[in-house]
């Protein structure tokens, strides 16, 4: 009995932690690779449509953001709002938004800007075609809808 | 006096560490899907401009109402017939490429042969045009007929790059029939309408051509369409070729209802 007791005591070994540094860095890196910073305080709250023939945005450098959707300060109401950069502006500040915003760039990525509409999906079309009517004004033309990316659309295919 | 033995550092806080780094990253950053639909604004139209006369049966029109209801050529439609909708549409009575020319069908635009000599004469004419206004503007000084001869110039220049295009589609495919310039898939929204439903028609629209052009380029030359490269001399011909047999010339009738058409 008492030769029984002893060997089931010597078979427990603590598992090496040693390795545990190694896994976590690992996905550190991953996270690091895979995921962009945070580049501006979002204001409003924006859930993307769907869509299947989309592209990437190339290179970021030569995209400017606009944002419309119902803002995340509840005091301001829950009709959608258009936010750029980081604050909330009316759709008139768009031309000079694009002027300031063209000038912050170099001379070679100016003429390649896209200008891309980041829209709430249960936003109405008016609120955009006043948008974009201001950006065919300020000769702001290409533009992209941001939406993510699906294989399936609306159960069609 | 001994030599005192180096303390070795204990790395058992290194995951720690490591897991506050993890956790800092997962809080800053975002994997935001930066992807969407490009489109190209119409440029702003001058005062005088007059709209081009629309013709019915060359125009796919597509209304979406306040309620997201869709009346493509005064039928009403589910959204997802709509590609089958535009292809039938862009298709019209045969592209004589992959399906051969049949008769005019009611209510869609008429696509007719061309002939490649006819192609070609014009091609040259619009080079020699080209050459010689090249040549005046060279022997010019004056800034006045400077502005006159470039802006000449420029539209020889476009006309040329069209009449190029059907040159290249007779060179791949040996025989096709372009869609009249004026057809067009014409959308028109309801100040009302989601932004979600416009999205979802458009992405249909675009689909429709994406898979008649993808269908072409499969046949003729065993790639998908945006396989093909935009930097090679070659693929870029191919390109415009398969651009001019399935244009994508979606427009948005604006607001207000100016109906200026572009895009």
């Amino acid at each position: 009995m008492a030769k029984f007791t002893n060997k089931k005591k010597k078979s427990v070994t603590p598992v090496s932690t040693a390795s545990l540094p190694d896994i976590v860095f690992m996905l550190l890196f991953f996270f690091m690779v895979a995921t962009v910073m945070r580049d501006k305080d979002p204001l409003v709250e924006i859930k993307l449509p769907k869509a299947t023939e989309v592209e990437k945005i190339k290179n970021k450098t030569r995209a400017a953001f606009l944002s419309v959707g119902p803002p995340v300060d509840r005091k301001r109401g829950s009709d959608p709002v258009l936010q750029l950069n980081d604050d909330i502006a009316e759709v008139a500040d768009i031309r000079q938004w694009v002027e300031d915003t063209k000038n912050s760039k170099d001379e070679e990525d100016r003429k390649k800007m896209t200008w891309v509409l980041n829209v709430d999906k249960e936003t109405k079309m008016g609120r955009i075609s006043a948008i974009k009517q201001e950006l065919r004004q300020s000769s702001a033309l290409k533009i992209m809808y941001q939406s993510t990316e699906d294989v399936k659309v609306s159960g069609n295919k | 006096m001994a030599r005192r033995e180096l303390a070795e550092i204990n790395a058992g806080s290194m995951a720690d560490i490591a897991f506050l780094l993890l956790v800092f990253f997962l809080v800053v950053t975002t994997m935001n899907s930066d992807s969407g639909m490009k489109r190209l604004l119409p440029p702003p139209l001058p005062p005088e401009f007059v709209p081009p006369p629309v013709i019915a049966r060359n125009v796919y029109e597509v209304l979406v109402n306040f309620n997201n209801d869709l009346l493509v050529e005064e039928k009403a439609m589910d959204v997802k017939d709509l590609k089958a909708g535009a292809k039938e549409f862009l298709l019209s009575n045969g592209d004589n490429v992959l399906k051969p020319l049949g008769p005019a069908l009611d209510n869609f635009p008429i696509r007719e042969s061309l002939s490649r000599d006819s192609v070609n004469s014009v091609v040259r004419s619009f080079e020699v045009l080209i050459t010689q206004l090249e040549t005046e503007l060279e022997a010019t000084s004056d800034a006045l007929k400077i502005k006159a001869i470039e802006k000449e110039l420029k539209t020889a220049n476009s006309s040329l790059n069209s009449s190029l295009a059907e040159q290249y589609a007779f060179e791949f495919f040996g025989k096709y029939a372009p869609l009249p310039s004026s057809a067009l898939i014409s959308v028109q929204n309801d100040n009302s309408t989601d932004y979600e439903t416009y999205v979802l028609v458009n992405n249909e629209l675009e689909a429709a051509i994406r898979e008649l052009r993808d269908e072409i380029c499969l046949a003729k030359f065993g790639v998908l369409f945006n396989q093909l490269d935009e930097n090679d001399e070659e693929d870029k011909k191919k390109i415009l070729a398969i651009r001019e047999v399935y244009p994508q010339r979606i427009s948005e009738a604006e607001p207000l209802d100016v109906r200026g058409f572009g895009g």
